[in-house]
């Protein structure tokens, strides 16, 4: 996984290796500086010359100035090259999700991939710095540290041969400890911001039922509920600073004791090297404790780099064959002997048996209860998914022998849930031609009739849509998603219930629209209401994934029951205008 | 560690506009937040700080043993040549003398040992219960609010109180004040101790923390900045991902992704810029302030080895002589002090962060709160068949508005029946625009009132005025005669049931959310307000019944079975009057055909309000108003409005768009 994710970092390789030197050169530096000052102290202890103690003075100087431009160098190196990683992580993240099919897209939910795309990169990319700045430097630090301790301190050094095990060892308990201790905490916080979130969204209800005390009583014990299991984590991390300090003043008296006595007996040690040896027994303790830091944080980083593993590692499910098919020739339309679900896993057929003939230019309507599968039926026409039995063909060529790019090109489908980014109104409709002219932008929207409320605006087709297209209402948004379709110029035209909060009559004068000024276009209506699919070529009465019936309205009034129904009572019922959205 | 599962979720952008240059800290706010947690914690939190005083001083002290036991070395280094004794025996004499600085210094660490697990334990405990805490007065608080505050900001927003603000309060709490407070006082110590020593020296150490602070200033202030700017970043390439993610099927549909990769290259190239200004100022920091905390020392060390060469005199507290027994504790001193200051200085960020964090929370605590003065309330009753009602505990199925009179203290009883009246309504959510204009109807007890407009036409509106959502700027409003106004809100409301067409349904069982509607209700309760709804069909053939688990909003079940849900956890309640916004606009029109006996025995007996687009729903209304920006246009029931040949009639034959 540390490969794959470390493949991102790609053009900022230089800056990674820029930072492990200079980290080392500073690391090294660090390391001599108190040696040198040793000499320093004793030099001076000794009456030195002034010259002498100037000269040692000055290379202290020279190797504190080196030692800031390596760390400064390597902060500002380590910068970009975190940075530079999470923003190819990203980009790889998003690029990868670009090339999803439906099918893979169903398997994400949209908010965990926002939350993979933000948080967990962040979370990656905080690790990388702290590996990249302390991985190489705290274990050279500790190596150097206690190779100058030894060379300068001899029996000294001793201390670090018992403490550094010691705090090693309990650094190591104490994570072990701690991590599942807190995986299992923001396991829970996570589900406590999701009740806060549900509630806010459903602050209506809790008013309405006035269940703000009830509500109050419930979160206040999920988070007393996180207080105490949040609580127990920290304090077993909070051990560290205590065990880091037992062993440093533990460390610090023996050197005092072993040091003096030294230095009295014989002439080895000195004042200098006493002091010497403290400064390194700090910098080995520390470099120690920078370590288990990296390990904490790795640990907990380590959930964040799977998410966005899975999400690399998914298998686009649909990609265009070699030697595709680049053109389609018609818009005619065949199902052979087609089944289909949704998963593999999946026990329930959502569209069986289906053989289905259509002719190039005709108009054809679909009817059908909610969960009677019509929406899977049109969406297997531009390969939104692909079959699992029987073939699918367009213009006469199986869907799956065409260039995606192509067939979705020549496929124009305004879905269910339509939407509109934010953007102007042209920006949104170019997303159907990009080149659009705006001669060619009305003539779309006139036959989508929405020209006349376009213009309407005080901005016109430069009028701004928020996002979610919320300044938009729902009739005017499905008809604006009309016309980015029609503005592909498509040979197959899907609408999947795309007029619903549509009025009768400007449904009735957009369906004559197309009948005039697109013949040749076959037209796929999906509909609740049979007022916008009776005067079709064909209507199918679709019914638990299968086609129950299929004819002409007259036909389909005396022989199919459901259709009968439906007609009678959106007739008879007055439901003549159902405008749900 | 932050989820967002709301669709609608915006990106949290968030007011925190800093003119250029340096973020300033708001002394108001880390005051009012000390005192909170002083408030919290009247004990723990001081114990905390004598702790972290004492730790601090045990960390400062040790320079002073040192320096005590480098003079003993030298002077009995010296006393060894001069006397020449034997290793042995200078070692004997020496030891009797530094032993006793060693074992204090060794209690001295044990005691500080003490009180540094002491400190970090009882941070840990702090830090997570002032969270807790914080996090409950936010969430109580907010519960308080108005619905027109949820009406007016994002959820996303809102959240990010809980997610990110309170994280950097974390951080700020568990981390930036323990070390701000234990490095201060160190410093202080330290340069106590220092004074002690050498004046010469320490105004030497002056000079050089200037320059640590300047640098501090500079480069810790770009940092802050830039963290600042950088969440603005991060904020922004949520919002474009969301709309993205959201809108990915559309994407593919218009083979538009290699345009979405292009937009979103562009913000990532801006996050990334954003991104790593901040990190670099921050991580340049360090190596900067430590490695002039090594110069500082290299030239401390030669200014003592020049005034011990040269021979000046010392100036100091203590009168010591200038000695290299005082130039090393000197220097490990100046490591601690530049040290100490290096660690403050690596707080800056998180101070800043922590501050804007703590500033936005208050912000969210300060809001006023909803204005419940209303006096009427609700209580079980004994309506006896004369019409006398009495109150009574227990529960009867019956109910009365219990009404005292201030003037002369006199108490009376209204039975509650749902006889609502509206005269003269306007009402504007903003000033000066408004969206009801002369509003009034009468709905009788057991009629049903229906709504019908254009979205915006105010059919909702109307219904946020009757739950009192909004209070009303003109006009009268009366349930059972009595001014809406003097009733209690929560006792309104629990008067009214609610269903609306965003169906919101709670983490927890099936029978857990029907019974949301009556706290007390019985399985049995449950299961017959199901029926009642025609919900019960399919809850039984779900997998586990109606013990079934729903999260995330009943993600697992149709749209149309989530307003069934909704229909039965307003039925369960029981009330008087019923409020149908939309509730079966998602059940299609066979499956609605299907619950319509169900619909209609929920609403026997009860006044009921139905705002719907599908005029079938409204049909059989006793009274239906068709609203049109904010008036009532024309009201009547279904065949006097057919007759008219109006509005309704242009509806209803499909002429006209309903948005």
């Amino acid at each position: 996984m540390l490969k794959r994710l470390a493949k991102c970092v790609r053009e900022y390789k230089i800056y990674v290796i820029l930072t492990l030197i200079f980290i080392v050169g500073e690391a090294v530096i660090e390391t001599l500086i108190p040696f040198v000052t040793a000499n320093l102290i004793n030099d001076i202890k000794a009456g030195a010359e002034m010259s002498e103690i100037l000269k040692t003075g000055g290379l202290l100087t020279v190797m504190a100035i080196l030692s800031l431009c390596c760390g400064g160098i390597a902060g500002f190196t380590c910068a970009k090259a975190s940075s530079g990683f999470s923003k190819n992580l990203r980009k790889d993240l998003f690029a990868k999700i670009q090339t999803y099919s439906f099918q893979n897209i169903d398997k994400f939910s949209s908010s965990s991939l926002v939350t993979r795309l933000t948080t967990d990169v962040s979370n990656v990319q905080m690790s990388f710095m702290m590996i990249i700045r302390t991985a190489i430097r705290s274990p050279l630090m500790l190596i150097f540290s206690v190779i100058m301790a030894f060379n300068m301190g001899g029996m000294l050094a001793m201390a670090f041969v018992v403490v550094i095990p010691v705090l090693a060892f309990g650094l190591i308990m104490i994570g072990r400890k701690a991590m599942p201790a807190f995986r299992a905490v923001f396991k829970k916080y996570d589900r406590l911001n999701e009740s806060i979130e549900e509630n806010v969204r459903a602050m209506r209800v809790v008013k309405g039922f006035s269940r703000e005390e009830y509500e109050k009583e419930k979160f206040g014990a999920s988070a007393e509920n996180i207080r105490g299991d949040f609580t127990r984590a920290e304090r077993i991390v909070a051990l560290n600073t205590p065990l880091m300090q037992l062993c440093m003043y533990v460390n610090m008296v023996f050197i005092l004791f072993m040091g003096s006595k030294l230095a009295i007996t014989t002439a080895e040690i000195d004042v200098g090297h006493i002091s010497a040896m403290l400064n390194y027994g700090m910098a080995i303790l520390m470099a120690l404790m920078m370590l288990s830091m990296i390990y904490v944080m790795i640990t907990m980083s380590t959930e964040s780099a799977k998410r966005i593993m899975a999400v690399l590692d998914e298998e686009p499910s649909m990609v265009s064959p070699a030697n595709a098919v680049t053109e389609v020739k018609d818009g005619s339309i065949d199902f052979e002997g087609v089944s289909f679900k949704y998963s593999q896993k999946a026990q329930k057929f959502a569209l069986a048996d289906i053989d289905l003939h259509i002719k190039s230019g005709m108009t054809v309507g679909i009817i059908g209860g909610t969960g009677s599968s019509k929406s899977s039926l049109v969406q297997l026409i531009p390969r939104l998914y692909d079959v699992t039995e029987g073939a699918v063909k367009v213009g006469g060529v199986d869907v799956r022998k065409y260039d995606i790019d192509v067939l979705r090109d020549a496929v124009a489908m305004v879905l269910q849930k339509n939407l509109l980014f934010s953007g102007t109104i042209r920006e949104n409709l170019q997303w159907g031609k990009a080149d659009a002219t705006d001669e060619e932008i009305r003539e779309a929207c006139k036959l989508a009739q929405a020209d006349d409320f376009v213009m309407s605006f005080p901005d016109g087709y430069d009028t701004k849509i928020e996002q979610g297209g919320t300044n938009v209402s729902g009739g005017q948004k499905q008809r604006l998603c009309i016309a980015r379709a029609l503005l592909k110029k498509p040979k197959i035209l899907i609408l999947d219930d795309s007029t619903s909060a549509v009025d009768t009559k400007t449904d009735a004068l957009i369906r004559a629209g197309f009948k005039s000024y697109i013949p040749e276009t076959t037209k796929i209506i999906i509909a609740q209401r049979i007022s916008s699919v009776e005067d079709a070529d064909l209507i199918l009465v679709m019914d638990n994934g299968r086609i129950t019936e299929m004819g002409k309205h007259d036909e389909l009034l005396r022989t199919s029951e459901i259709y009968r129904e439906v007609f009678e009572q959106q007739t008879n019922g007055g439901d003549g205008n159902e405008a749900a959205e | 560690m932050k989820q967002q599962n709301n669709a609608k979720a915006m990106p949290q952008g968030k007011p925190m506009e800093h003119p250029a240059g340096r973020p300033k800290v708001k002394a108001g706010v880390l005051k009012r937040l000390l005192g909170m947690l002083v408030k919290f914690y009247p004990v723990l939190v001081p114990m905390t700080v004598v702790c972290i005083l004492f730790t601090a001083i045990a960390s400062a002290i040790p320079a002073v043993f040192l320096q005590k036991v480098t003079e003993l070395i030298e002077t009995w280094q010296e006393i060894a040549v001069t006397q020449q004794l034997s290793a042995a025996d200078a070692w004997k004499q020496a030891s009797a003398e530094i032993l006793p600085q060693i074992i204090f210094l060794a209690a001295m660490y044990a005691l500080s040992l003490v009180t540094i697990t002491l400190d970090t334990q009882l941070t840990a405990y702090i830090t997570q219960g002032f969270l807790c805490k914080m996090r409950r007065t936010m969430f109580e608080r907010m519960q308080n609010l108005p619905i027109k505050y949820f009406d007016t900001h994002k959820h996303g927003d809102i959240m990010s109180y809980y997610t990110n603000d309170i994280d950097t309060l974390r951080q700020l709490v568990a981390q930036s004040i323990p070390t701000m407070l234990r490095s201060s006082i160190i410093v202080l110590s330290v340069l106590f101790i220092m004074f002690y020593y050498s004046i010469w020296l320490t105004l030497l150490l002056f000079v050089g923390v200037l320059f640590m602070m300047l640098v501090t200033k500079k480069i810790g202030g770009g940092s802050a900045k830039y963290f600042l700017r950088l969440q603005k970043s991060v904020a922004r390439i949520e919002g474009f991902v969301q709309e993205m993610m959201n809108g990915q099927k559309v994407v593919k549909v218009f083979c538009h992704e290699d345009e979405c990769i292009e937009d979103f290259d562009e913000i990532n190239e801006a996050l990334f810029e954003e991104s790593y200004r901040a990190n670099a100022n921050a991580n340049m920091l360090g190596p900067i302030l430590m490695n002039i905390g090594n110069v500082m020392y290299v030239i401390v060390a030669m200014v003592g080895g020049l005034i011990l060469v040269t021979g000046a005199p010392n100036f100091s507290i203590s009168g010591l002589p200038f000695g290299v027994d005082i130039i090393v504790p000197f220097l490990s001193m100046t490591k601690q002090f530049t040290g100490n200051i290096n660690q403050v200085s690596q707080q800056i960020n998180s101070i800043v962060m922590g501050m804007a964090g703590a500033e936005r929370i208050f912000e969210l605590m300060d809001q006023v709160p909803e204005v419940d003065d209303g006096y009427v309330t609700l209580v079980n009753a004994k309506i006896a068949p004369d019409g006398t009602v009495t109150e009574t505990v227990e529960r009867t199925g019956q109910w009365a508005w219990k009404h005292p009179h201030s003037a002369d203290g006199s108490v009376t009883y209204t039975p509650l029946c749902g006889d609502v009246r509206m005269v003269e309504v306007d009402f504007a959510y903003e000033e000066g625009k408004n969206v009801l204009h002369d509003v009034t109807l009468y709905a009788e007890p057991g009629q049903k009132v229906a709504f019908v407009g254009a979205t915006g036409a105010g059919k909702t509106t109307i219904t946020n005025l009757i739950n009192r959502f909004y209070d009303i700027a003109d006009g009268k409003v009366r349930y059972d005669g009595i001014n809406i106004n003097k009733i209690k809100k929560s006792d309104l409301r629990r008067s009214l049931g609610i269903v609306l067409q965003e169906t919101n349904l709670f983490t927890g069982t099936v029978m857990d959310n029907i019974r949301y509607g009556k706290l007390d209700a019985t399985d049995e309760e449950c299961i017959r307000a199901a029926k009642l709804a025609g919900a019960d069909d399919f809850i039984t053939r779900l997998p586990g019944g109606y013990e079934t688990e729903l999260t995330n909003n009943g993600a697992n079940l149709s749209q149309g079975q989530r307003q069934l849900i909704a229909i039965a956890r307003a039925a369960v309640a029981d009330p008087p009057v019923m409020i149908l916004d939309e509730a079966t606009s998602s059940i299609d029109t066979r499956t609605e055909a299907i619950v319509q006996k169900g619909m209609d025995a929920l609403m026997k007996g009860r006044t009921v309000f139905v705002i719907a687009h599908r005029l079938s729903t409204v049909r059989n209304s006793d009274v239906i108003m068709v609203l049109d920006h904010g008036r009532i246009i024309e009201r009547g029931d279904h065949q006097h409005l057919i007759d008219q040949k109006g509005q309704y009639y242009q509806l209803y034959t499909g002429a006209f768009e309903l948005e």
